[in-house]
């Protein structure tokens, strides 16, 4: 008990230089565990010729930054990843280990929970700092993670939490944890740290790599109008283009939608696809599974438009409209354009 | 020359189409009440481990950790071409989290030992972690090839796979062996008619001893039984945690450091929402709303 907690790290994902959204979202949680715990929060940024995104890694509440740069370490493959982040655990001892869980992050974060033999709990929505009773052995935990996440397709919400010894590893989903103001004039300690590699970790070879960024940014919408398997056709999406454009907004989908590829991946909202808080989301044609309720329940106002009042969808939604989108949406439009 | 492919799978309650019976009135998950389904991306790396052996030859084992029960996951992957089944199953095994599971199921294939390749579907839909693929290719000491969707060559000793990255794709290449997670990128074939008359009565010894309906056979009558289905290279086999030499520390259990604290069922908030009219006026009331209080506009 006597040992010092080890500190809060943030894992910083980085794609060319540009720091992912769910980073930066980790770090301004990690900010409220590290202050509550009374710990430092420390980044840890890895790739190669990437120190330009230091900086806002304080803005957004660092303390630290622990920055290792190396050829091997660009693009990213997981085997030397995974060796860099195990040799700073072994060394330094963390509280409190935060990845992203984007596809990096979910094959990241498990490698190295293996080796560490720590637990690790996957794709968590919400973090909490709390007492533990383990009933079951009898033992007392104080100032544990609580690592929230939802279980059995979105049906239940678990909170789990680690019993062993540090760090308490999750990967937590993007979207759900609220950004923070930037502070500008915020400063922190860089440190260099060395990167020791063997051929073991650099035997996976990257021949083509492939990539685009998203055709939309989710995330990042203060309006979205979401358009689900009640849309009918692609040809009729163009509804609920015409309405997120007239409102400025952004156009989101169901997995139905999806599914049905009347709407590219990229645009789907839910718990395999993004999760979004913005300002308002109107849901057109989605009946509302408990997966995609999961990922846009937490807008501040939700308008629901479909012709079955009995969809799930109204239970989370501010404004029900039960009716035909195909006139109600025109309606929308023409309304919106007379009183601007 | 001939690839040992290892495919794990998991039999798994079908989470994608939960009934009202599937949650209990205090929230916790009425199993009972789900079927139970061959997880859905494990039919994807089994489908992609049938490709190998078209391709390049191979000799596949398929592995599951479960319940008795789960042998039909067995059994449906003999139909589809699988050349060995094997069931772990044991009570010490139970309340594995992913580290617990990955140890022991990395236990497994050291037994089988010399495997060149080791298949998993990316994730399990009871859990959707993606944890324990990974998992096991850290404890065989072994890369991992992660989010697979289609293997573009086996030459020798090195694999070319081609598999997704966030916005994109990669080709990876990587020496053997090596661990592959497969995501829903192909198309699971059929069972083969021909595979099902030979393996329908394919049974684990447990199966064997308590056959599905009867009374449990008597001691010697089951060991018949099960020399019997040796015999006609109809027995599965079934392991426990001690068969494949797993510490006891380090499974079930006892072998996970995560712990649930509390459950809770998301139940629907009884609709409090504003009845808007699908009406011209309806909807100009509320558009006028909306940029009143600065949601729009």
């Amino acid at each position: 008990m006597s040992e010092k907690r080890g500190n809060v790290w943030v894992f910083v994902e980085q794609e060319s230089g540009k720091v992912a959204a769910v980073s930066l979202q980790l770090i301004s949680k990690g900010r409220e565990l590290a202050d509550r715990l009374g710990v430092k929060l420390e980044a840890v940024l890895l790739g190669n010729g990437v120190a330009d995104a230091v900086p806002q890694l304080f803005h957004y509440g660092c303390d630290k930054v622990l920055l290792a740069e190396h050829p091997a370490l660009e693009p990213f493959t997981v085997l030397p990843y995974a060796k860099v982040i195990m040799d700073l655990i072994r060394e330094r001892k963390p509280n409190i280990l935060l990845f992203g869980a984007t596809l990096k992050g979910r094959e990241l974060a498990p490698r190295v929970a293996s080796e560490k033999r720590a637990g690790l709990t996957a794709d968590c929505t919400d973090l909490q700092i709390d007492d533990f009773e383990d009933k079951k052995n009898g033992k007392s935990y104080t100032d544990k993670l609580m690592q929230i996440r939802p279980a059995f397709g979105g049906n239940i919400i678990a909170t789990i939490v680690n019993t062993w010894d540090d760090p308490q590893m999750v990967t937590v989903r993007e979207g759900v944890m609220k950004l923070g103001e930037p502070d500008t004039s915020r400063t922190g300690e860089v440190e260099k740290v060395a990167v020791k590699l063997s051929d073991a970790e650099t035997v996976v070879k990257v021949l083509e790599r492939v990539r685009a960024d998203k055709e939309v940014d989710l995330q990042g919408a203060q309006i979205i109008v979401a358009g689900g398997y009640g849309v009918g056709s692609k040809e009729n999406f163009k509804l609920i283009y015409d309405l997120a454009e007239a409102l400025g907004g952004e156009v989101g989908a169901s997995r139905a939608a999806v599914d049905a590829g009347w709407i590219s991946h990229d645009h789907q909202v839910g718990q395999t696809g993004v999760t979004v808080r913005p300002r308002l989301y109107i849901a057109c044609g989605i009946s509302g599974s408990i997966q995609h309720r999961a990922g846009m329940s937490e807008s501040k106002k939700i308008i629901a438009i479909n012709t079955d009042p009995g969809a799930p969808i109204f239970s989370c939604a501010h404004y029900a409209i039960v009716g035909d989108l195909n006139t109600v949406i025109p309606q929308m439009i023409k309304a919106f354009k007379s009183k601007q | 020359m001939s690839y040992k492919v290892l495919v794990f799978v998991k039999q798994v309650p079908d989470t994608q189409n939960i009934t009202g019976d599937a949650m209990t009135p205090e929230g916790t998950v009425n199993r009972a009440a789900l079927p139970a389904v061959f997880n859905p991306e494990d039919l994807n790396a089994l489908e992609l481990a049938l490709q190998l052996k078209e391709r390049y030859g191979a000799h596949i084992t398929v592995a599951t950790m479960g319940m008795p029960a789960a042998a039909e996951v067995l059994r449906a992957s003999l139909y589809r071409g699988a050349d060995r089944a094997i069931l772990l199953t044991d009570r010490a095994l139970a309340g594995a989290d992913t580290l617990a599971t990955s140890y022991t199921l990395s236990c497994c294939a050291r037994k089988l030992g010399d495997i060149d390749l080791v298949l998993c579907g990316r994730q399990a839909i009871d859990g959707d972690t993606a944890q324990v693929g990974p998992q096991i290719a850290e404890k065989l000491g072994v890369p991992q090839l992660c989010y697979v969707e289609e293997v573009k060559s086996l030459e020798g000793r090195t694999i070319t796979v081609r598999r997704a990255i966030e916005g994109g794709y990669e080709v990876l290449s990587s020496p053997l062996p090596a661990l592959l997670t497969v995501i829903d990128a192909n198309e699971p074939r059929p069972m083969n008619a021909h595979n099902i008359m030979r393996f329908k009565k394919a049974r684990t010894k447990s199966e064997a001893a308590r056959p599905a309906g009867q009374t449990p056979l008597a001691p010697e009558e089951a060991a018949a039984k099960v020399a019997e289905l040796e015999k006609e290279g109809l027995l599965i086999e079934e392991w426990n945690a001690s068969d494949v030499n797993a510490e006891p520390d380090r499974i079930g259990f006892a072998g996970s450091p995560t712990k649930v604290k509390q459950v809770m069922s998301v139940v629907l908030t009884a609709g409090e929402a504003k009845q808007i009219p699908p009406t011209a006026d309806g909807i100009n009331e509320l558009i006028h709303e909306l940029i009143t209080d600065h949601t729009l506009g």
